[in-house]
């Protein structure tokens, strides 16, 4: 099946700044990719040159497979078929809902019938006469989508939609554009610096970092496997410890690892630990320390210092309770499998090999 | 002209800063765009290369040595030093008060003050004349009170400085208001916490701030000055613009003109590159571009009735006594029979013009705001430049290059409405712009590109979206040239069609005749007329 949108070698430098640098990229039909990135990292830029904003230096887009973009091909955004819904919904405040709605339908029949559609679709079917600055915040973001989804586009892109929202309207707006999306069976893009909600929207995910596009796939993947030390720690909390390899397996300072992968002893490595990973037992002889506390409400987040110094953070539910000072005893949680990456020469932790699959080599 | 675009006289009719945002667009301008800017820039740049072209054909040196020129250069120089001084030291106080403090009908205050921009320098030259001339009405008065039967001579420097400071100082006013409602309030509070006392803060803090707005209205109230023509050649002090209007008034070799003017042009330039250096590199950002937080009001306790006293003093002088005496000797021709039929054919003639100057210029501005706010690059900002020629000269100047450019190369057109609307053009198009730009600047351009990704060509967005947004920006345009053009008095001379009488053109004609009685019902319109725009534009400036 052809992807819906496809972008082959596309680079886009501006002055000497190489904003999006060699990206390839598939999405197919009916599957929402969540483009994530701290800001800076090009995933707008990505987002714009496939809308036809900013047209690329090399590479090559492509649109339910004809190209729009590419050596010798320009199609302008206005042709290509494609819906965009910017991050303050960028709504025409001289027109009305109905008039926003209709603006991207003006020589089709049926307009009215449309607009009424896709207003109930989003839930403002009483709102037609309303002037955009009449609406809340979350019925303005909505009636960002609706206009954008108006023309049926074949792709629609999203550029941080969410993040004018306060955290509470936030929530519930991102449920009503997942349904809406789903419900309208649309190929989307979106693009956003916040991993939660990457995790919750995105059917694949796309990391990026400095213009390159470091890992793509399932959010599952992405977050228990990340391809590299920066997207790790990009998506979600995580702690790495150092360890080394020798005959018995990667020996760490909270236990010995098992690898399936040969690996010549000596090499050195660090382990990423997610807070979920990481289980603390009672235990007078315990290696590590309570050195903080933190309630999350569902859950307790504990600061464990080991004796290097290194501190490790590890999540407990309720029943589990140790005061500040307590010894406890530290290691992986029970059937977890983890991640390790290679020590970079230069130590920056950012240049890392494949990653490694560890599980503990024996239990206690 | 780099400086120009920091300091344009738009700075009269914009308060607001722009919001600070992605403005730009990537990618080529549009062919609806280049081609009118381009046209326009040339259009405007062309007549003054020809005027120099003319001018250094005249022979330079021995002309520029001679000692009536020298003379005339002096004069010109010192009614604009004292013209700006003076202004300064009225509109900084002003402002400050209508702004900062507790006087009483601040508000008020702040709409009167900004008044008298709308009363022509020569009408206020003829009530100088009128009111303080040697045998003038305070004479008469004088006379029958005290039997004084000649007051001193206040024809020349006198006159001609107390007309132009009391009619131009808003112009400092403006921009001095703008900075200090923008003023970031935590640099004044920061002062206050290191103990500075709240004199102090004012000398090291706030008027430091200020002086790019003060340097800017500066140049306005100089440029003012310099291009004036009304109010120094009724009072009779001779500066370049009256010696230009002689010369090509009277001689047949009108070379000498076209010298003078290049040198008025120099003089110009010189004064918008002073007013740059002087600026200094440092720059003037608020620290933090939240929204502006309210500034603490200074109380001013006893200080509030000399403060009222000063701004109704200022009122009074620029605005309540011309006002007076323009009715009193209305009244006075139309009781001694004065006809007014002459009075309606000139006010449809000016209304009728100055529409057309205001839509011309506000159509033309349009596409070159477009290409300088969402296409920066080279040709944007060289077009940009070619169209400031007319902020920085006087109308007499750009009257007369028209004048030899169309009786060489535009012949159909000499002596026609179409040169005098163009001469507008070139003189008012950089007022229009600024609005303009302001308001394409708050436009945000993913409302465009919205639009264009809903399936609109770039001329569909153009019209749909862009024009509808900056109307507020188009009306204020087109109210600024309708002012500015209602007042305009050299060009309309030098370029009115014959027998092509405005408000202006009839003003001058009774006024340098000494005819007041039939100045003063023509002036009187005039005024009227030219507050409806004014009247709009400082209501919009305080929404």
């Amino acid at each position: 099946m052809t992807p819906a949108v496809q972008c082959t070698g596309v680079t886009k430098a501006f002055g000497n700044v190489q904003a999006v640098d060699n990206l390839d990229l598939e999405v197919g039909e009916g599957q929402i990719l969540a483009l994530l990135g701290p800001s800076g990292c090009g995933k707008t830029t990505a987002l714009r040159l496939i809308a036809g904003f900013e047209q690329p230096g090399t590479g090559t887009i492509s649109v339910n497979g004809s190209s729009v973009a590419g050596p010798g091909v320009w199609v302008p955004p206005e042709r290509r078929k494609i819906g965009m819904v910017f991050q303050d919904g960028a709504l025409f405040p001289h027109l009305t809902v109905e008039q926003n709605v209709a603006y991207g339908l003006h020589q089709r029949e049926g307009r009215r019938e449309r607009v009424a559609e896709v207003l109930r679709l989003v839930g403002m079917g009483e709102l037609l006469t309303r002037m955009p600055h009449e609406l809340s915040g979350g019925q303005q973001q909505r009636l960002a989508l609706a206009r954008a989804l108006a023309p049926e586009p074949d792709v629609l892109l999203l550029d941080e939609p969410f993040s004018n929202l306060d955290p509470h309207l936030r929530h519930q707006v991102r449920r009503d554009v997942l349904e809406i999306l789903h419900q309208s069976n649309s190929t989307a893009i979106f693009v956003t610096h916040d991993q939660e909600e990457a995790l919750l929207l995105g059917d694949i995910i796309g990391v990026m970092q400095e213009g390159k596009l470091v890992q793509v796939g399932p959010p599952e993947d992405v977050f228990h496997r990340p391809a590299s030390h920066f997207v790790a720690e990009f998506i979600g909390t995580a702690d790495f410890v150092p360890g080394r390899m020798d005959e018995e397996g990667m020996v760490t300072e909270i236990g010995v690892f098992s690898t399936e992968d040969r690996l010549p002893p000596g090499v050195h490595a660090e382990v990423m630990l997610r807070p979920s990973d990481v289980a603390i037992g009672p235990c007078n002889e315990g290696t590590g320390e309570v050195v903080d506390r933190t309630f999350k409400g569902t859950h307790y987040l504990y600061s464990v210092a080991l004796p290097s110094g290194m501190v490790l953070h590890s999540l407990q539910d309720h029943s589990a309770y140790y005061r500040k000072g307590e010894r406890v005893s530290i290691g992986l949680a029970a059937d977890r499998t983890v991640t390790a990456y290679m020590s970079s020469d230069d130590g920056s932790g950012d240049k890392l090999g494949a990653p490694l699959l560890l599980r503990t080599k024996t239990s206690g | 002209m780099q400086s120009a675009a920091v300091t344009r006289p738009d700075q009269i009719a914009t308060f607001s800063a722009p919001r600070q945002s992605r403005t730009v667009k990537h990618g080529r301008p549009p062919v609806f765009i280049l081609v009118p800017a381009a046209a326009v820039a040339i259009a405007m740049a062309l007549p003054l290369l020809y005027l120099m072209v003319r001018a250094l054909g005249a022979g330079g040196l021995d002309l520029l040595l001679r000692p009536s020129v020298v003379a005339t250069l002096g004069r010109t120089l010192l009614l604009i030093a004292s013209v700006t001084a003076a202004s300064i030291a009225i509109a900084v106080p002003i402002a400050w008060l209508t702004v900062r403090t507790d006087l009483p009908f601040r508000k008020f205050w702040g709409v009167v003050t900004v008044l008298p921009l709308v009363v022509p320098t020569y009408v206020g030259g003829f009530i100088v004349v009128v009111a303080l001339g040697p045998r003038g009405m305070l004479q008469g008065l004088l006379e029958t009170l005290f039997g004084v039967e000649r007051l001193p001579d206040f024809y020349g420097f006198p006159g001609a400085m107390l007309t132009l400071t009391v009619l131009s100082f808003p112009y400092v006013v403006f921009p001095v208001r703008a900075a200090l409602w923008r003023l970031d309030p935590s640099l004044e509070e920061t002062s206050l916490g290191l103990g500075f006392s709240a004199k102090a803060t004012f000398l090291r803090v706030t008027l430091p701030l200020l002086r790019p707005a003060i340097l800017a209205g500066g140049l306005l109230v100089a440029l003012y000055t310099l291009s004036d023509f009304g109010a120094v050649s009724l009072l009779q002090y001779e500066t370049f613009t009256w010696s230009i209007f002689v010369q090509y008034e009277s001689s047949l070799d009108r070379s000498l003109a076209a010298f003078l003017s290049l040198l008025l042009v120099v003089v110009a330039l010189s004064l918008v590159s002073l007013e740059a250096m002087s600026r200094g590199r440092s720059k003037y950002y608020r620290s933090t571009n939240g929204a502006v937080r309210p500034v603490s009001m200074v109380k001013l306790g006893a200080w509030r009735w000399p403060a009222v006293g000063l701004c109704s003093a200022v009122a009074i002088l620029a605005l309540a006594l011309p006002l007076g005496i323009l009715s009193y000797w209305t009244v006075r021709g139309v009781s001694a029979g004065e006809p007014l039929l002459l009075l309606w054919s000139a006010a449809r003639n000016s209304l009728i013009i100055s529409g057309a100057a205001a839509l011309v210029c506000v159509a033309a501005a349009l596409p070159i705001a477009v290409l300088a706010t969402r296409h920066p690059g080279w040709i944007a900002s060289g077009l940009e430049r070619m169209t400031y020629v007319g902020f920085a000269l006087p109308g007499v100047v750009i009257a007369l290059a028209l004048v030899f450019f169309g009786a060489r190369y535009l012949t159909p057109l000499y002596q026609t409405h179409v040169l005098l609307v163009l001469a507008y053009l070139v003189l008012f198009l950089p007022a229009a712009l600024g609005p303009i730009r302001t308001s394409l600047l708050q436009v945000s351009p993913e409302m465009e590109e919205a639009a264009s990704s809903l399936g609109s060509n770039p001329f569909r967005v153009f019209t749909s979206i862009t024009a509808p947004l900056v109307r507020p920006g188009l009306l204020a345009g087109a109210a600024l040239v309708f002012l500015l053009t209602m007042k305009e008095l050299p060009a309309t001379l030098i370029l009115g069609p014959l027998g092509f009488e405005t408000l202006a053109t009839s003003i001058w004609s009774a006024a340098s005749e000494a005819f007041f009685a039939q100045a003063s019902a023509p002036a009187l319109l005039l005024i009227c007329a030219a507050s409806i725009p004014m009247a709009f534009l400082i209501l919009r400036g305080h929404r």
